[in-house]
């Protein structure tokens, strides 16, 4: 059930119900118990009458029974639905049926000679009370019909079910309103968020919530921070994007219309050779873009075990081809595997960006040395080059979005390090710069090595 | 004219450069702001064009820095940013106009011939000057009523002369205004061209002054 309305009215509706079913239960026993006893302390005091009355022979034993006539001379008022017709039997001890009121029975009411006793007679069944009268050797039985008492309890209790039910409609009316009402606050939550637009993201108002739906109301604000913070970022990547790439496009729409209306040879050629670098370029930049948004937004589980020395090795094997042309080597020292906890993917594009940035920053004939070392439960991996260093002024900002240093080659798209920067801190790991004492620079991956 | 370019983009600079060249502009390419600000300082220059985003700072601070030392040349800012408050900040900081990248080469072309114009308080395109009439935008003109068409060469020499009449101009103040062609500067260049200039227009139609250049002969009508 997905509604808190109808829960809560169901819930409301089942406790009441409840109540009231229990109550009747408890009444109708009660009732029962009270008529019982009422109508049981009248047969008594009828048999010790009727016996009481025979013994003085104020009335003879033949007629004693039918004083008990039913509703005999009485007004037709009180002989009502419960005019008690009382039956009375007087035998002798020998078992002849002595007297008997017209209202009883030919059979024996009771075969038990004194207290009280349930019995069927004929079909019916009958509450009776019998004593025996000693001194005139007759047994008197009084007893009454259990349909009647059966009625009187039955209306009773119709008389407290009836209206009951009357009431139970308004009852439930009431409680549909009092939820109706207990829950406008959500209400009016919902209606407010329905309206709002898609950039909408400001906070709703708290303070004025009931404490119930208060913790919702604050967890809305967060998530309304958080999104518009990575709405804010993806707006700001979004532009820069643009920005960067508007440029290379520039340079190859000039370079076009230098070759377009180019009158000699050379100049056309070398139009068209800068167009063709400028494609390179621009293609460059929009792979490391992608690059870039998939490392951000990268949903990958950062529990799988990585064998990092792997990744390492394949990344130099695909790279050696691009250092080979640049008459670049590349020493990586045996080592052996190495697992650690994290995203396979996160840790190559770092790992390779590293790398490349080493091979452009390398002049030809140099070597680009790769240090692995385990320092306590640390795996550190270095990459040494001999190309010109990240200048000191420029140190702070070489992992920025799209800087690119006074030295940046033509090629460069200023993401590398932002890449490498972002995938780092994504797998929790550090990455740090440094100046090489005899020339160069050392960019150090160090990855928390405990699984 | 000679026109600094302000532009860290090695394709861009290059081919505004060269674009410009052939629309008979004398360029003088800069990637960074240090160095535009020592171009701009020895001056000489009929206008600048200025990228936004520079490795070491903004062109906007280099047009601030400009317009602070009362350095009227006007500027052409190249902005990848559209958004219209980058170009009222532009424009508000001294700049003359803006382009949008990519923009297209005729127009910055025109733009930059629009705004040196206004400069120099000339309200028509044509430079005219002894029955010649020139539309630099073509880099061609009208002569006794003859169409004449320039070499973008010719056209560099020709306006450098058509913009101060009179004055006498050195050779090396015209190589100067040559200077970037990538093929490089004959010694004999200059020479080359007027020639060139004075059989299209006339043998008197420009001067040279012994020793110490080349002037446009005095008005005759």
């Amino acid at each position: 059930m997905n509604s808190i309305r109808i829960r809560l009215f169901v819930i409301l509706m089942t406790a009441t119900g409840a109540v009231w079913l229990s109550a009747f239960v408890w009444i109708q026993q009660s009732t029962r118990a009270d008529v019982e006893r009422v109508l049981d302390a009248r047969l008594a005091e009828a048999v010790h009458m009727v016996s009481s009355l025979i013994s003085d022979q104020r009335i003879d034993v033949a007629s004693a029974a039918t004083m008990l006539t039913d509703g005999a001379g009485l007004p037709e008022e009180l002989t009502g639905d419960y005019s008690h017709r009382l039956s009375c039997q007087i035998w002798s001890l020998d078992g002849t049926l002595v007297g008997r009121s017209g209202s009883a029975p030919d059979g024996r009411l009771s075969a038990q000679d004194t207290g009280f006793t349930d019995s069927t007679v004929n079909g019916e069944e009958w509450r009776v009370y019998s004593v025996i009268n000693e001194a005139l050797g007759v047994r008197v039985m009084v007893g009454d019909s259990h349909t009647v008492r059966d009625r009187l309890v039955r209306d009773v209790t119709t008389g407290l079910i009836v209206p009951a039910l009357l009431i139970l409609p308004v009852l439930a009316a009431l409680i549909w309103l009092s939820v109706q009402r207990g829950l406008l606050p959500l209400d009016r939550l919902a209606r407010g968020l329905t309206q709002r637009t898609a950039d909408n993201l400001t906070p709703v108002a708290v303070d004025t919530m009931p404490h119930e739906i208060r913790p919702v109301g604050t967890a809305l604000n967060g998530l309304f921070a958080r999104v518009s913070a990575a709405r804010a970022r993806e707006t700001a990547f979004t532009s820069f994007a643009a920005h960067e790439l508007k440029t290379p496009l520039a340079g190859i729409k000039t370079q076009a219309q230098v070759a377009m209306r180019a009158t000699d040879a050379e100049t056309r050629t070398g139009a068209l050779t800068r167009i063709q670098s400028g494609v390179d370029r621009t293609d460059r930049m929009v792979r490391q873009l992608l690059s870039l948004a998939s490392v951000d937004s990268t949903q990958n589980s950062l529990d799988a075990q990585v064998n990092i020395v792997a990744i390492l090795r394949d990344t130099v094997d695909d790279l050696s081809r691009l250092a080979a042309a640049k008459n670049v080597s590349i020493d990586l020292p045996h080592s052996t595997d190495r697992t650690l906890r994290g995203d396979p993917v996160l840790m190559a594009v770092a790992l390779r960006n590293v790398i490349e940035n080493a091979i452009a920053a390398a002049p030809a004939g140099s070597e680009i040395t790769i240090t692995l070392e385990a320092i306590d439960d640390r795996l550190r991996i270095c990459v040494m080059d001999r190309g010109p260093g990240i200048a000191d002024e420029d140190r702070a900002r070489v992992t920025d979005r799209f800087f690119r240093g006074a030295g940046a080659t033509a090629s460069g798209s200023g993401l590398g390090l932002a890449i490498v920067k972002t995938a780092i801190e994504r797998l929790g790991a550090r990455l740090s710069f440094s100046p090489r004492p005899d020339g160069g620079e050392v960019v150090c991956l160090d990855f928390d090595g405990s699984i | 004219m000679r026109i600094l370019i302000v532009e860290d983009d090695a394709t861009l600079a290059d081919g505004l450069s060269v674009g410009l060249r052939l629309s008979g502009f004398t360029p003088e390419p800069v990637e960074t702001c240090a160095d535009a600000d020592a171009a701009l300082a020895q001056g000489g220059f009929a206008a600048v064009v200025l990228d936004i985003m520079l490795p070491d700072g903004s062109g906007l601070d280099i047009l601030r820095r400009m317009r602070k030392r009362d350095d009227p040349t006007p500027a052409l800012l190249l902005t990848a940013l559209d958004q219209v408050r980058d170009r009222i900040a532009g424009l508000d900081l001294g700049a003359d106009d803006y382009l949008g990248k990519p923009f297209d080469l005729d127009e910055v072309a025109a733009r930059l011939r629009s705004i040196v114009r206004r400069a120099e308080g000339r309200a028509h395109a044509d430079l005219a000057w002894n029955g010649l009439s020139v539309d630099p935008a073509r880099m061609s003109g009208t002569h006794k009523n003859r169409e004449i068409a320039f070499s973008p060469r010719e056209f560099v020499i020709l306006r450098a002369l058509l913009e101060r009449p009179g004055a006498i101009l050195s050779k090396s103040t015209l190589e100067d205004r040559l200077y970037g062609w990538q093929e490089g500067i004959e010694s004999n260049a200059v020479e080359v061209h007027i020639h060139k200039l004075r059989a299209k227009l006339g043998a008197d139609f420009i001067q040279t002054v012994r020793g110490a250049g080349y002037k446009l002969s005095g008005e005759t009508a």
